[in-house]
């Protein structure tokens, strides 16, 4: 399942993330890597998601969390 | 004493929102501004320290999450350590999120350059109830480590003395971080091969250059490698990726946060809840997705009511100091000076600087709120939450931050679009940022509103005038992104801080570095300009016969069109007249090109040549005599969107990379200020009269 569909307040663990070269290791950067448990703060299903990852907080849009599968 | 001063260059790198700006401060007592959300650094600052027998230059990296080759910021502090090879660099690190900021800490490691962790916001830590084992945490990591509290600068001495022995031990790392064995075994493969290479190598070691191959980092593998240890790259890459099923940088990247959570479990314990409980809280109500939108709006509206209703006292005080002073100087002006060198004192510098200078208070006040929102770390919010509006013309909720900040200057506004990554949206939203009102511009509706509009006007009419700009942003930016500037928006990501109570100090820095910015352009280049306008206003004499027969204000008039402003003026005239100016609004406007405050410095100058003590008040009701409420609209439109000042364009020219974007900018911006000036004026001329 797609970041996007997840709920307000679950947590949920990253499986695979299917982007670029560069994107991924922006992502890989700020700790979004496989396996890592992340929370979703906020998703209202329209624009952007608000997760919760290794104590900080990062905005994604909406395209991107479309691209993070989690489990 | 000086020649055994002893010199040192210490680099500051950290996480943005590290705290490591504020650290430069306490080491350096310069007041660069803080601002909690990410980016505020994206130009290298220096500063000096002295500290015992050194002499240190502080350099301020901007703030990464990483040390790849993949955004400008990242390129350029690691640049700066590779090639300015810095005796130490201190690592901020903010301990409420240790994980994620070693994760740079390590990558500085791999560099071999001699490092010094700050764990700064030490306090916050431990009233998280985080309890590290700093000791335990140096062997693992093979890394000195200090504890400090940056704002209230608590532990800088002590980080200042480990720094230096850190830059004099030069020693080298006893641990490596390691990679696991199949990474491992691939680095064995290439190192004895990288070794002999370049000189690049001998600074920061071989394991640094193949680590680096390994990633396949842009930089490190176009320098000038045989050909045969690029095959065994591809080579080894291939392998590993074949091993991993992934590619080799996230491989990598995915054993260092190994390396980093193994050296934590060890080290941190963690007996309460997390550092964003309160800032969660808040957070339900300021992203919320119907309030979120309002409450922003109330916010901003709440800064410009700051700005003007409150910034209207001393305002006053300002303004009768100066009329008092031009009077003073006036009144006790010995007989038999010359005339000449009264009126310009009188009518060209007090007149112009000191019409601009009463502004002063509103600049502070609007700065103040500026630096509220961003130290707060609401503005990352409020980029958030116009995501969805900025999405539809094609950027996206980070290229929010600049235009914000273009409210208060276009110059810093224009340097922030660095945040950007994506070449064509960050070129859009600078080409856009000029529209955003700045505050150079606020001292034109200040004077032009009042003159023409009942004081319940005042407030809605400035409030629009933003708002205008504001959507003509808009539109402008969705037409570049769909013509000049076409290409997909690239998906984003952004930190969200922990809100944080801003300090007095440094909201009193940040509104100071401001006011003192707007004085120093007051005192040199305002200052210039005025008595440059004011000699070309002045200037030649008119004869005396012409006069005859003139009363005063006739006389006055005569002698400003005989100026070389009246004349240049009446050149313009034609072309400006469609949009309801006279040449005198021509003059200003030229002279607004080379900062936008000129034009009411302008106004006094040709309304007051010949006369003294004159207050806005004063001024006013000329404008009132000789201009509608209308063509006050069409001044005020037309200074809003037309031609960026000229530290505008030189900065668009700079982070643009050429002039050719700067001069787009320029022309593009006029011709819409003419064509709608021109609407606006001809239309409402039908129905109420020009």
């Amino acid at each position: 399942m797609s970041l996007d569909q997840i709920e307000n307040g679950k947590t949920v663990c990253i499986d695979h993330i299917e982007a670029g070269h560069g994107l991924k290791n922006r992502l890989a950067a700020m700790g979004l890597l496989a396996d890592q448990p992340i929370r979703v703060m906020l998703n209202d299903h329209k624009g952007q998601v608000i997760i919760a990852v290794k104590n900080s907080r990062v905005v994604l849009g909406r395209g991107m969390s479309h691209k993070i599968f989690v489990r | 004493m000086e020649n055994i001063e002893k010199k040192l260059t210490v680099a500051l790198a950290g996480n943005p929102n590290s705290g490591k700006t504020t650290l430069f401060n306490a080491l350096t007592g310069s007041r660069q501004h803080v601002a909690n959300y990410p980016g505020v650094t994206v130009e290298i600052k220096n500063g000096l320290c002295h500290y015992h027998e050194y002499k240190i230059k502080v350099v301020d990296l901007p703030g990464i999450y990483s040390l790849t080759a993949y955004s400008p910021e990242e390129l350029v502090a690691r640049q700066f350590i590779l090639e300015q090879k810095p005796d130490v660099v201190i690592d901020v690190i903010d301990s409420s999120n240790l994980e994620r900021n070693l994760y740079l800490a390590v990558q500085l490691m791999e560099m071999n350059v001699p490092l010094v962790l700050a764990f700064n916001m030490a306090d916050m830590a431990k009233a998280r109830g985080l309890e590290f084992d700093l000791n335990q945490m140096q062997l693992l990591m093979d890394v000195p480590i200090v504890s400090i509290i940056a704002r209230k600068n608590e532990g800088t001495e002590q980080l200042l003395e480990v720094a230096l022995r850190a830059a004099a031990e030069k020693k080298a790392r006893r641990v490596q971080v390691p990679f696991g064995s199949q990474v491992e075994k691939e680095l064995e493969k290439l190192t004895p091969m990288v070794s002999g290479e370049l000189d690049f190598t001998k600074q920061f070691g071989p394991r640094w250059v193949a680590l680096k191959l390994l990633e396949g980092d842009q930089q490190v593998v176009a320098l000038p490698h045989s050909a045969e240890l690029l095959v065994l790259m591809e080579q080894s890459m291939k392998e590993l990726e074949k091993h991993y099923h992934e590619s080799t940088d996230i491989v990598i990247a995915d054993r260092r946060y190994g390396f980093i959570s193994g050296a934590c479990q060890e080290t941190v314990k963690t007996t309460a809840q997390s550092r964003h409980d309160i800032s969660d809280q808040i957070d339900v109500v300021m992203t919320h997705s119907v309030w979120g939108l309002p409450i922003f709006a109330a916010l901003m509206y709440l800064v410009f009511w700051l700005t003007f209703t409150v910034g209207e006292y001393p305002m006053g005080w300002m303004e009768s100091l100066f009329s008092w002073l031009g009077g003073w100087i006036s009144s006790y002006w010995p007989a038999g000076w010359s005339e000449h060198l009264r009126s310009l004192i009188v009518d060209g510098i007090i007149g112009g600087v000191g019409g601009v200078l009463i502004f002063l208070p509103n600049i502070l006040l609007l700065f103040l709120g500026i630096a509220f929102l961003e130290d707060t770390g609401y503005m990352a919010r409020a980029a958030f939450l116009m995501d969805r509006v900025m999405h539809k013309i094609g950027l996206h909720g980070k290229s929010f931050i600049p235009m914000l900040i273009g409210f208060g200057c276009s110059v810093p506004a224009i340097m922030a679009t660095r945040i950007l990554e994506n070449r064509r949206t960050r070129l859009t939203t600078m080409m856009v940022i000029p529209l955003f009102s700045c505050g150079a511009r606020l001292p034109i509706y200040a004077l032009i509103i009042p003159a023409f509009f009942a004081p319940v006007w005042h407030g809605p009419i400035m409030w629009m005038m933003y708002i205008i700009g504001v959507l003509f942003a808009v539109v402008l930016a969705m037409l570049l992104r769909n013509t000049l500037f076409k290409g997909e928006a690239i998906p984003f990501v952004m930190e969200l801080p922990p809100y944080r109570m801003p300090t007095l100090r440094s909201l009193m820095l940040h509104m100071w570095d401001r006011g003192w910015l707007y004085l120093q352009k007051a005192g040199t280049v305002i200052l210039g300009i005025s008595i440059l306008l004011w000699v070309a206003s002045t200037y030649p004499k008119i004869p005396e016969d012409k006069l005859i027969g003139l009363d005063e204000a006739q006389q006055h008039s005569a002698q400003m069109q005989y100026s070389v402003t009246g004349r240049v003026g009446r050149l313009i005239e034609p072309v400006i007249r469609p949009l309801g100016f006279d040449w005198k609004v021509g003059t200003a406007l030229i002279g607004a090109f080379a900062a936008k405050e000129v034009f009411v410095a302008q106004m006094g100058i040709v309304y007051s040549v010949g006369e003294a003590d004159e207050g806005s008040e004063v001024l006013r009701q000329r404008l009132r005599a000789d201009y509608t409420p209308l063509k006050g609209i069409c001044i005020m439109l037309f200074c809003l969107l037309s031609s960026p000042c000229m530290a505008t364009i030189a900065v668009t020219a700079r982070e643009a990379g050429g002039w050719t974007w700067a001069a787009l900018q320029y022309t593009g911006l006029t011709a819409v200020a003419y064509v709608s000036t021109l609407l606006v004026y001809q239309v409402g001329s039908l129905f109420i009269g020009g």
